[in-house]
């Protein structure tokens, strides 16, 4: 990093190419980054290897190159330093974009996360605000070495002051991540790291116009963060999911379309703020639901919204909301993890246990969600 | 080694590894010391003496200051605080870390240092909003650029380099002063904010006040450094060691760090060696660790009796001024008496208010109970 005084100045936006294209989630990611940082001369990218490298995942590639080495920069390897630095950054006027490189190296940084960037506005009765955000490269499903696959959301979406977001999409990928760059709070981006080389053909052009539409009025992007999307439209029960785990949603209810059952997918996009409405809206239509993570389960987003779903949707429910999460065991050696995520059968295994004919008796919970008896 | 304003050749100490760069980067052998405890004058060929006028007017800060602790400690006696971490002993620390800041520079204290952020022109009962429970900070960081007072240790020293890394890239004229204490230096924190600092070349100075004591643990359970100020050269930034009973060498070290910073030195690391005179709060309990003679030894080295002396020596200061000084204190202190006798019955309802700029649809539905809830209680009154 250069160690003159410069200015940050406006870079000339690229112009768009018209029209649809085949665009993987890294791309769409990557994308967002420099329409962000090329509107706004107050947004900065910094992080472990994020510079010349561009990032462990290449979602900062060429930013250093396009923005300069004070817009975009690696900093020592030292998570609770990016973090802090961040937050001294955001009080200063900028808008910090840092990478943790991996959900488990995030670590470090979690009592700078927890005390300070969740607390800053609440503690300065919102004088100071922390308009930051915190990437993270987040789950599992690569065949990840340890520290490389934990589903850490439940930890940030517990702490009051945090914004937390899990795109499924490419073009949520993208849209969610400008909208959290553009907001005045905190917010952690997990990005499914099983989901970086996928491919969807979208609109950039027409995503990155509304964005900048949104950043041009001061409003907010149509589908930004806090409003959850019907993924796929269904009568018979609801699967709801976010991040990682809604490709399996959809290939569970595109597999129960064959068995002639009609699943309906609920894609959080955010996990704070939970979109209540749209999901009891969908279970209150359907009557059943099935919440998918990847965590474990105990404790988790999962059993949250479980049981928000069950004290508001009461009296729609005709069978008691399940969970298809990971168990409750540290995340696997790789050749195991096949049997720790949640899977398509492992889904419509616990969709056939929702009392489609006669109520089940008692003590009848579907194999795997259950007490084993060994503590009696 | 002496904290000089302008550049020091920063690259050329990482390139060489030599020797003189390295002993350049070192603090002095003992504390940097101006006036002794005597009131004498000392010299220091490095540092010169601040004049007498701007040694009065800290003076002045130094009886207030010590007036502002005794009348903490009092009020929570009285139960009109809830708690006070008491800087009595290191007033002269507090006075000279607001003294050598300009008002477009920061200042991130932590929550021994209530009295350095008044001194910085904050007021009094706004600052103790945090410690009369009535919010967790009651001043706005702007107004007067001061950091909300820390209480997670050395976390706020990354604040810091965080400011001054924006300010740096914004082309600002900020220098960032950031407090700490003997214990802090043991945290990761500490160290990583000291990295940054150097590897970014920011315009901040770590001030540690080493007050001998962590609550209970004492320095030698801290750390065996030589000194605290020698863990700056690991670093690659200068560290100096000043006597921190001594107001008029620390507005020298501490100013020639800040001007030296604000002159795009980069950032340097200076430890003041004093003493926390009393408990770490009013519920320790100091005589389960320490001796009344260990506490007794450091009676005599008082940072007011020294600047007392070393002011009345010049003639700068007699009875009538030093009354008017006591006067002028003490209509600070019956402000504060004043302040705190009034409840200031926070509203129940600002709970929700700033945890997000838009408030979630949940808390919205949490606020509608609690305000329910008031209302039934108004209503049974």
């Amino acid at each position: 990093m250069a160690s003159t005084s410069t200015d940050i100045r406006v870079q000339t936006q690229e112009m768009p190419e018209s029209g649809p294209e085949t665009l993987t989630f890294a791309k769409a990611l990557n994308a967002a980054l420099a329409d962000e940082m090329a509107a706004d001369p107050t947004v900065v990218v910094f992080g472990e290897d994020v510079g010349p490298l561009g990032g462990v995942f290449r979602i900062t590639d060429g930013l250093t190159a396009r923005f300069g080495a004070d817009r975009c920069f690696d900093t020592p390897l030292a998570e609770s330093g990016i973090m802090g630095m961040a937050v001294g950054m955001a009080m200063n006027g900028l808008r910090p974009v840092v990478e943790m490189q991996f959900d488990a190296f995030a670590y470090p940084a979690f009592e700078q996360v927890v005390s300070h960037v969740a607390k800053m506005s609440n503690r300065t009765r919102g004088k100071v605000k922390l308009p930051l955000v915190i990437r993270i490269p987040y789950a599992g499903g690569i065949g990840g070495v340890e520290h490389h696959c934990d589903s850490s959301e439940a930890y940030y979406a517990h702490t009051p002051g945090l914004t937390v977001v899990a795109p499924a999409t490419v073009a949520d990928a993208y849209t969610l991540l400008r909208d959290a760059v553009r907001l005045n709070d905190p917010v952690v981006f997990l990005e499914p790291k099983k989901l970086y080389w996928s491919k969807e053909t979208v609109d950039l052009p027409g995503l990155r116009r509304a964005a900048d539409e949104a950043l041009r009025t001061g409003g907010r992007v149509s589908g930004g963060v806090g409003t959850a999307a019907v993924a796929r439209a269904g009568t018979d029960a609801t699967l709801v999911a976010y991040g990682p785990s809604v490709s399996t949603a959809l290939a569970a209810a595109a597999a129960a379309e064959a068995e002639g059952r009609s699943l309906e997918v609920i894609d959080l996009r955010s996990i704070v703020p939970y979109d209540d409405a749209t999901v009891d809206a969908s279970v209150r239509r359907t009557g059943r639901a099935v919440v998918i993570a990847e965590a474990p389960g105990f404790a988790s987003v999962a059993s949250e919204i479980a049981a928000r779903i069950s004290e508001r949707c009461f009296h729609s429910l005709a069978a008691p909301v399940l969970r298809v999460t990971g168990f409750d065991v540290p995340y696997p050696a790789p050749k195991l993890e096949h049997w720790f995520l949640p899977g398509v059968d492992r889904i419509l295994d616990a969709v056939d246990q929702l009392q489609w004919e006669e109520p089940a008796p008692l003590g009848s919970a579907p194999a795997g969600t259950g007490f084993s008896g060994e503590w009696r | 080694m002496t904290i000089s304003t302008g550049r020091t050749p920063q690259a050329a100490v990482h390139a060489d590894n030599g020797a003189d760069a390295v002993t350049a980067l070192l603090p002095s052998e003992v504390p940097v010391r101006l006036i002794g405890p005597d009131g004498a004058a000392q010299e220091d060929s490095r540092y010169p003496r601040p004049s007498g006028e701007a040694l009065l007017d800290a003076y002045a800060r130094l009886v207030s200051g010590r007036r502002i602790n005794d009348q903490a400690n009092a009020l929570v006696r009285q139960g009109r605080l809830a708690v006070y971490p008491s800087s009595h002993g290191q007033e002269a620390c507090q006075v000279a870390a607001a003294a050598v800041l300009e008002p477009q520079d920061w200042l991130f204290p932590t929550y021994r240092d209530s009295v350095a952020v008044m001194s910085r022109g904050v007021d009094p009962l706004q600052v103790l909003t945090l410690l009369r429970g009535d919010w967790h900070s009651g001043y706005d960081p702007y107004e007067h650029r001061v950091a909300p007072q820390a209480t997670p240790l050395a976390t706020q020293l990354l604040h810091a380099v965080g400011v001054a890394h924006a300010a740096k890239l914004k082309g600002e004229d900020t220098v960032v002063l950031a407090l700490c204490g003997d214990g802090a230096t043991s945290e990761g924190d500490f160290h990583e904010a000291l990295n940054f600092a150097a590897v970014f070349h920011v315009p901040v100075v770590f001030f540690i006040q080493n007050n001998e004591y962590a609550i209970s643990v004492p320095l030698k359970n801290q750390s065996v450094a030589p000194s605290l100020a020698h863990k700056a050269v690991g670093y690659g930034m200068p560290g100096e060691r000043v006597d921190g009973n001594d107001v008029a060498a620390l507005l020298s070290v501490l100013g020639a760090a800040v001007e030296r910073a604000r002159a795009g030195g980069g950032p340097a690391l200076v430890e003041a060696h004093t003493y926390r005179m009393q408990a770490h709060t009013n519920a320790d309990d100091a005589t389960r660790y320490r001796s009344a003679e260990e506490v007794q030894n450091w009676v005599p080295r008082d940072p007011l009796t020294r600047a007392r002396s070393y002011l009345r020596s010049l003639g700068l200061l007699d009875d009538r001024r030093e009354e008017a000084l006591v006067a002028d204190a003490e209509t600070v202190a019956a402000a504060m008496r004043n302040g705190l006798n009034t409840d200031a019955d926070p509203d129940p309802m600002a709970l929700f208010e700033h945890v997000y700029t838009a408030r979630t649809t949940q808390l919205r539905e949490q606020a509608e109970l609690l305000r329910g809830e008031l209302e039934r209680d108004e209503a049974s009154r």
